[in-house]
């Protein structure tokens, strides 16, 4: 057994013994369980993917004479304005209303992330301690007060991959889908994806501090649609959609390479965001977890269309191939999430720590390990 | 020496012709098919590249032409923002051709000779950073 405090000693003294979850499974395959667990204190994941529920909370300070924000344009696009007077949150999945899906919440983050000037419109009625009715000005990253990313449900712990039965082009949030099952997409960045690492969420809960659009940042909470009780395969992985996590931090420590403004084609906007989660190797068990690999993770295949029941998983090493046979023919399969990136974050996260910069926390406490997802019936109004 | 990328769609008459055969005998060029589609004795099309002499390429023109045979030429290029692209491969769904895929390297990689500028991938990339130039 080791504790997070004994490997925090280790990391102060520059003593710690850092990999990434990819070079985690040729060690393991060289010196077995038992010689890896010895060695490796932590084992440093990454992804970098579309998480439509993302977005920032910004306090813009006040003008004078001082206005009480009710309707907030940003860029153009809407933002919240039921906060106080002059604070506001802007989803990454709203739009324009001059250059609709071409432009939303998901390129503004990206726009006020790079130092860009933003332009800032508000309205209100005006009150008497507030009496301004209208502000019309810039605001960037530099002259607003805090601006931190919150994201209700990031980082999934696996997610179905897509196809289409119709024969019909279908434009999806998981891209774009060819007709009679043309192609096949998946999102994910496998065995060095943070939740796939931890299945049962043994050192991962609220307090977690982790690598966030490339700057630092927390677990905060269970994601929104967080789910437990789902299939797994024998060594625990979820082969459906199962935890989320709620996370935050600082934007203005982030970098636009993990934090991109997106499009879906003719579905909508959403928000590329990179997160790397350290995960603590405390004993036998974790090394195992950890030396998880591509084709021991599977995960479902959804008609995206609606229409047909599908009865069919692919693993990781499979799916990335390029091509699967399905149906008795070769489907060409393609990625939505960039494992190019995500091994960038691994390596990041895996040198902040080696330099000392990034120590591992004890969750403050554990996200739920048993609920039910509820769904939204049509109820009567009374 | 030229080279040509054309859309060729051929009827029933034409298409138990050699016509692959005869284009690089009489005319002298390097051929490539890149796609194609084609049902015996029916209709059918192809994606050709060829490469040869100015003058022969005119004179393959010239015999497609007089066998009736309908061709398109690719004028437009497709421009990819490499320094932009995040590699996430939505891309590579849709490119008929495979034109643009994954590498080794977790990379995306363009290979501009299998392009047919079909455009679907410019609206399938999440980051607007492919465009067709004119
Ligand atoms: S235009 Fe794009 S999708 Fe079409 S062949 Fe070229 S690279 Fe592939
Ligand atoms: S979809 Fe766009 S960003 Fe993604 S790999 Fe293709 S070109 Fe690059």
């Amino acid at each position: 057994m080791r504790s997070i405090a004994q490997i925090n000693e280790k990391i102060k003294k520059g003593k710690a013994v850092v990999v990434t979850a990819e070079e985690v499974i040729d060690i393991v395959k060289e010196k077995g369980y038992k010689e890896a667990y010895e060695t490796i204190d932590v084992v440093t994941t990454g992804t970098f993917g579309p998480m439509c529920s993302s977005g920032v909370f910004i306090n813009f300070g006040h003008s004078n004479p001082p206005i009480r924000m009710q309707s907030i344009m940003l860029n153009d696009v809407p933002a919240y304005g039921g906060l106080a007077a002059v604070d506001t949150y802007i989803g990454a999945t709203e739009v324009s209303q001059k250059r609709g899906m071409e432009y939303g919440g998901g390129h503004l983050i990206e726009d006020l992330i790079a130092g860009k000037d933003i332009k800032l419109h508000a309205l209100s009625n005006g009150t008497d301690c507030y009496p301004r009715k209208e502000i019309l000005t810039t605001i960037n990253k530099d002259n607003i007060n805090q601006a931190y990313m919150y994201n209700p449900r990031n980082a999934y712990q696996n997610y179905p991959a897509a196809t289409n039965s119709t024969n019909k082009t279908i434009y999806t949030y998981m891209g774009t889908l060819l007709p009679n099952y043309g192609n096949i997409t998946y999102s994910t960045s496998g065995e060095l994806s943070p939740l796939l690492n931890d299945p049962y969420l043994r050192t991962i809960g609220v307090g977690t501090r982790i690598f966030l659009g490339g700057g630092i940042g927390y677990v905060a909470w269970q994601g929104t649609q967080h789910k437990v009780e789902v299939e797994r395969s024998a060594n625990g992985v979820p082969v459906v959609n199962a935890a989320t996590l709620a996370v935050i931090g600082d934007i203005k420590q982030m970098s636009t390479k993990y934090v991109r403004g997106a499009v879906f084609d003719r579905y909508g906007v959403t928000l590329f965001v990179g997160i790397g989660v350290p995960i603590p190797i405390l004993d036998e068990e974790m090394l195992k977890f950890v030396s998880v690999k591509n084709s021991e993770i599977y995960t479902k295949l959804v008609d995206k269309s609606g229409n047909v029941n599908i009865d069919k998983k692919f693993n990781y090493a499979e799916l990335r191939s390029g091509t699967v046979k399905f149906n008795g023919k070769n489907v060409h399969t393609a990625p939505l999430s960039s494992l190019y990136v995500a091994r960038n974050i691994a390596l990041t996260l895996k040198d902040w720590i080696n330099r000392g910069d990034f120590e591992l926390t004890e969750k403050v406490t554990g996200l739920p390990f048993e609920n039910k997802v509820n769904s939204l019936e049509i109820r009567e109004i009374k | 020496m030229g080279k040509l990328k054309l859309k060729l769609t051929f009827d029933k008459d034409c298409v138990t012709r050699p016509i692959i055969y005869e284009l690089v005998k009489k005319y002298d060029v390097m051929t490539n098919i890149l796609n194609a589609n084609i049902e015996y004795g029916n209709r059918g099309n192809m994606i050709l590249e060829i490469k040869g002499k100015d003058e022969n390429l005119k004179l393959a023109l010239e015999y497609f032409k007089d066998l009736r045979v309908k061709y398109e030429i690719y004028a437009e290029a497709i421009i990819w923002d490499e320094k932009r692209c995040i590699s996430c491969g939505s891309c590579t769904a849709v490119c008929p051709t495979q034109a643009l895929t994954m590498g080794k390297d977790d990379l995306l990689h363009f290979d501009k000779d299998k392009c047919v500028v079909c455009q679907l991938c410019i609206n399938a990339c999440p980051i607007r950073i492919i465009s067709v130039e004119l």
